[in-house]
Formats: structure tokens, sequence, C-alpha cells
């Protein structure tokens, strides 16, 4: 199925976890923070959240700032 | 601990808060750092690249430092709220530097989306160190909204103008009952040590270390000149005077 991550169309499994995307795509899974559709989804979800067709993921970490 | 700063739950000995935004590499932001004795610092929220480390954070956890996540970049107090909650997700802290800014070229605190951000956040669990204004009674709306501290402007993020309105700020202190952090504007040690002077309870920095000609020696002048403003509010200046007063004997 075809996504967004980070303002990037991907494609990833059907039917694929939060974390399944994470690790599918190479990013870390400690350190981060992950929105589908502008809601937080909290860690401990990760796993066990789908993610469905045509979502946007956000995926942050913290940077030098402020 | 003598003297400590004392914002929510916590006690920090340094009254030095910095940023980590503009150093040039990780290297010199540690050598800053570990000069500026800081325990508290910002760090911003962005989207990571595959393979892409953490770098600032494990930085901060080796040098023992909090990090306090910022919203900056955010406009709308919708957005606001989203990457704190973001935030407290990727560091595991409920504490955030608030910031909800109007437009680029100014970088001023937009007051009506910062107090409901602050309103919002307040609710959902946060300790919240919104960035604002140097207006006293937004500073008192903040503070009845439930907000840990207040963080006024000297002058503009990054301008290194300083305190372009000292009686405000020593308004906004008068009637406050949380700390009163100056926020942005800091140019140079002075600019700190005036911070203090006015009855500021820290000083909160970013550029005016990590952008000077040499950000070690200048986080170490903002250390002592942070120290020394906190010493002199409290030993009472002597009055200013308009004619010479002679300090030695007439005869």
């Amino acid at each position: 199925m075809r996504i967004v991550v980070n303002g990037v169309p991907r494609e990833v499994a059907d039917g694929a976890t939060v974390a399944e995307v994470l690790a599918a795509l190479g990013l870390p899974s400690a350190g981060i923070a992950v929105a589908v559709d502008g809601a937080v989804v909290p860690r401990a979800s990760h796993a066990v959240t789908v993610v469905a067709p045509e979502a946007s993921l956000e995926v942050l970490t913290a940077v030098q700032g402020g | 601990m003598d003297d400590p700063l004392v914002i929510a739950d916590r006690e920090y000995s340094s009254r030095l808060i910095t940023g980590t935004g503009g150093a040039a590499n990780l290297a010199v932001l540690e050598r800053a750092l570990v000069a500026s004795g800081t325990e508290l610092t910002t760090v911003s929220l962005r989207r990571v690249d595959a393979g892409g480390g953490t770098g600032v954070l494990d930085l901060l956890t080796r040098l023992g430092i909090d990090p306090l996540p910022n919203t900056a970049g955010c406009r709308t107090a919708a957005e606001a709220v989203l990457t704190a909650q973001l935030a407290r997700e990727a560091l595991g802290t409920n504490w955030v530097k608030l910031e909800v800014v109007a437009d680029d070229r100014t970088l001023l605190p937009d007051p009506v989306e910062l107090l409901d951000a602050a309103t919002t956040l307040v609710d959902d669990g946060f300790v919240v160190l919104p960035y604002t204004n140097d207006d006293p009674v937004l500073a008192l709306r903040l503070e009845e909204a439930g907000c840990a501290a207040v963080m006024p402007l000297g002058s503009p993020i990054g301008t290194g103008l300083g305190i372009r309105n000292p009686h405000n700020i020593e308004l906004i202190v008068a009637r406050a009952s949380v700390p009163v952090i100056l926020d942005a504007g800091i140019g140079t040690a002075s600019d700190a040590a005036l911070a203090m002077e006015l009855g500021c309870s820290a000083v909160l920095l970013a550029t005016a270390v990590t952008r000077a000609e040499d950000p070690e020696r200048m986080a170490a002048a903002m250390r002592h000149a942070v120290t020394a403003g906190r010493l002199a509010r409290a030993a009472g200046r002597i009055p200013q005077r308009f004619w010479a007063q002679a300090s030695s004997p007439p005869r």
C-alpha cells in the first residue's frame, strides 16, 4: 500500500503497523515520536497500531535548536 | 544547594538555560555547554532522516543536562500542542518551552495563540514554559493559565539587541509568583547581568553563545554574568544620583 512518511510517498506492506513501517524504512525506534494523520501514536502502541492506506506519518526526533 | 532555581518540581543550581541551535557542530556545542554550567537546554523537534541519529540528545544525556524541547516554528496553538505532545513521546519529558510565533521576520510571539496553547498543554499535564512578549498583562494571564514560569523576550530572537524595555521586565518580575526567565535578545554578558539585576530568576540564551566568535569563552562569560547579576540584585544597589557624592572624607 502507499503511504506518506515525512512528506515522501512510500510503498509498504498492506496492514503494516507503525513499528513495522519504521523498521522497513530504516528509521530508529528510540528517541523518536510518530504522528499518524495529525494524531500522536504513543510508543506503547507502535506495535499494534495498523497504518491505513494513504495515511500520512510524521516521524520526528530532537535536533539542535532554540 | 545554595539559592537554587526552582521550576515546578525541579531544582537547578545554574540559573543559565541555554539553547543548542546555531552551534557549528556538536564538539563546539559540547565545549560551550560545559563552560556555561547549564543544567537545562533546549532542543527542537524535526523530521528524522533514515539512518539519522539523535546526536544532540546523546550529548545532553552524557553531560547530565536536562533537555527542554521547544515548539519552534509553530504558528498556531494546534501546531504547538501537537509538537509538544510529540516531544513528550520522543524525549520522555512533559516539560516544554512553548513558542508560537506570529511571523518569520520578527519571530515575535502571537499572544492569542500562545495563551490558547498554554491553557491546553497545562490541562494535558505539561510543565509549560512560555516564550512571551515583554507584556506584563500577558505574563499574568499565562501564570493564571498554570504556566510553571514566564519567559519574556528582551528583544527579538537572534537580534542580540539586549533588553529593550527593562521597565516592563521589572513590572513582570514585580507581580509574578512563578520564575521569570529572560528569553531571547541577549547579545553579550552585560545583557545577561542586567536581566538578573532586574530580578529575573534565570536567563535563557542560545545565539549569543553559539554564534559568538569563541562560543566556549562566551559561555563562560554568560555563566559569570548571571551569577554576578544575581548577587547584585540580592545585594541591593545604591540609588542613582544626579550630582556627585564624594566617597573619600572631606578633609
